[in-house]
């Protein structure tokens, strides 16, 4: 053998400890911290706290009815639109595809603003109907999410099974309901990945739409503020576990590319 | 009909509710008024506001440098991992693949505050030195970049690397002569996904940002709590100068895509009649 020699595999290597140190330990740390308080000792504390106060009990429930009413606002607005374009026999509808996810490329932050200024000239004042605020502002801020993802599992869907349906006897609305809607759900489970995690933390959006009631990201926010490390961590760990049942529940449906490289790689599966 | 009809409403009225407060705000930002609703003159003060005083400029620039270093270092790191996996045994496959999966479905929150624990709490490093602030931009894109160029590492064709070999290149220029070249279009992707989720980004940027350094998301949430009418009203004409911009890179896009997609099309003809 000579002294030193090149390999591909090689060039795995700075991004293998890249993800292990900023991407690992991190996790690590945060399950660290979870369980030990102010004095560095093992504790349950921050645990039992979460499960007993009824302030984080009554956060957690506020940010699950936020993402649940947003999951199925987008659902039902993105499934026609993705629908529509699909199966349509446009001759450029990939470009009216750009004009729906377009704003998912300009800041989220500056969306919401505009948001909030329309919103605040319809209702006077924003604080009649936060709750009604905040879901109109992630709908707006995650819609092209959900649209992505329909789309891409309708573009691919095979028209002779339609045709082969329609042979068989079976109209428009039974053909939609027994063959397409089964064949999108993956589509639709990609979607409902890529928006109910977000409403579930995304705050600013909240903040922005001067909603004072916390989701499950002020907390962190918030304990991130006053420094208290050790709660903080405790719901990233919470959040974290929902993340992985999520994911083990969606992984079963879900398509080989899932939700977020699709959709904002954009242009690579059109 | 009547079907096709209500279809077409249906998109129209979609795209008029998702374009309609960024160009209310867009005609807005060129009058002198303060709130939306009352017309007022014609005015170009926001514009001015925008680009000469210092904290915005500054912050503009900022947030420019931040991503296209965050998004540099992203590619770089990304690539070499999708390469380097590419061909690695399965451990390695496994580890990098599932690290890798880890930021992407994560919340970014969670990212953020993890990160930060980490480097602040754990490593002690200070938060004016930027590095976690890139640390945690990178940690955010680099996995993208990865996702994006393992495909076409899938599609590359492996004999020309083997034939590059045979005629004598030795493994690095193989490397940069053969696979690189034909894994390029994931890279600029890659890349272009980088720049534009270090640009949306706000939960990492304020976990692990210096106190007086803003991005644009972190400048304008503090902004809209603030009570600055003028600071307001220079970030409408923001919004506006970058839907501008945003549109015109899709046009741009789609023109050179339509070119290429022209191009192979020709390419594919003249291949048949040989």
């Amino acid at each position: 053998m000579n002294k030193w020699y090149f390999s591909r595999r090689q060039l795995c290597i700075p991004y293998g400890l890249f993800l292990v140190c900023f991407v690992a330990a991190p996790l690590i740390v945060i399950i660290y911290y979870a369980f030990t308080n102010g004095q560095g000792r093992f504790s349950i504390e921050n645990l039992s706290d979460f499960f007993t106060s009824p302030n984080t009990i009554g956060t957690l429930a506020y940010s699950f009815g936020v993402a649940v009413v947003t999951t199925c606002v987008s659902l039902l607005l993105a499934y026609p639109i993705a629908y529509i374009l699909a199966r349509s026999k446009m001759k450029h509808k990939t470009a009216v595809l750009l004009v729906f996810i377009m704003p998912m490329w300009i800041n989220f932050t500056l969306r919401i603003t505009a948001l909030k200024e329309i919103l605040t000239m319809l209702e006077g004042n924003l604080s009649y109907y936060p709750f009604l605020n905040t879901v109109i502002g992630m709908t707006y801020d995650f819609l092209p999410f959900m649209i992505l993802p329909i789309y891409t599992t309708l573009l691919k869907l095979d028209n002779s099974l339609l045709e082969a349906a329609c042979d068989l006897g079976a109209d428009t609305l039974r053909t939609f309901v027994k063959v397409t809607l089964p064949l999108s759900v993956p589509g639709i489970i990609s979607g409902i990945v890529m928006v109910f995690l977000p409403s579930m933390t995304n705050y600013v959006v909240l903040d922005m739409l001067y909603n004072s009631t916390y989701i499950m990201g002020s907390l962190i926010g918030a304990y991130f503020a006053a420094y208290d490390w050790h709660n903080g961590s405790m719901i990233a760990l919470i959040l974290l576990l929902i993340i992985l049942i999520f994911t083990l529940f969606t992984n079963r449906y879900a398509d080989e590319e899932n939700g977020r490289e699709v959709h904002l790689s954009g242009k690579e599966n059109m | 009909m009547a079907k096709k009809i209500c279809s077409t409403v249906f998109l129209c009225l979609m795209v008029l509710a998702i374009y309609l407060p960024i160009l209310i705000l867009a005609v807005y930002s060129f009058t002198d008024s303060a709130n939306i609703g009352t017309i007022h003159g014609f005015s170009v003060q926001n514009y001015i506001t925008l680009f000469t005083k210092p904290e915005l400029t500054q912050m503009i620039s900022g947030t420019l440098l931040l991503a296209a270093g965050a998004s540099v270092l992203a590619t770089i790191l990304g690539t070499l991992g999708a390469v380097g996996v590419f061909y690695a045994g399965k451990p390695g496959k496994l580890l990098i693949g599932s690290l890798n999966q880890v930021p992407v479905v994560n919340a970014d929150v969670v990212t953020g505050f993890s990160v930060c624990i980490l480097m602040i709490g754990v490593l002690g490093v200070d938060k004016s030195t930027f590095i976690p602030l890139v640390v945690g931009h990178v940690v955010l894109s680099a996995p993208f970049v990865y996702l994006a160029v393992v495909p076409k590492l899938k599609q590359m064709d492996n004999s020309l690397y083997e034939a590059a070999m045979d005629l004598g290149a030795s493994p690095a220029a193989a490397l940069r002569k053969v696979v690189i070249p034909q894994i390029m279009p994931g890279i600029l992707s890659g890349f272009m996904l980088a720049f534009t989720l270090s640009l949306d980004d706000y939960f990492i940027t304020s976990y692990t940002k210096p106190a007086t350094f803003d991005t644009i998301s972190t400048y304008v949430v503090n902004a809209t709590k603030g009570s600055q009418t003028d600071i307001k009203t220079a970030l409408w004409a923001l919004s506006t100068i970058i839907f501008v911009v945003v549109v015109l890179a899709v046009i741009l896009m789609n023109v050179v895509d339509d070119r290429n997609m022209k191009k192979a099309g020709a390419e594919d003809e003249k291949k048949k009649k040989m």
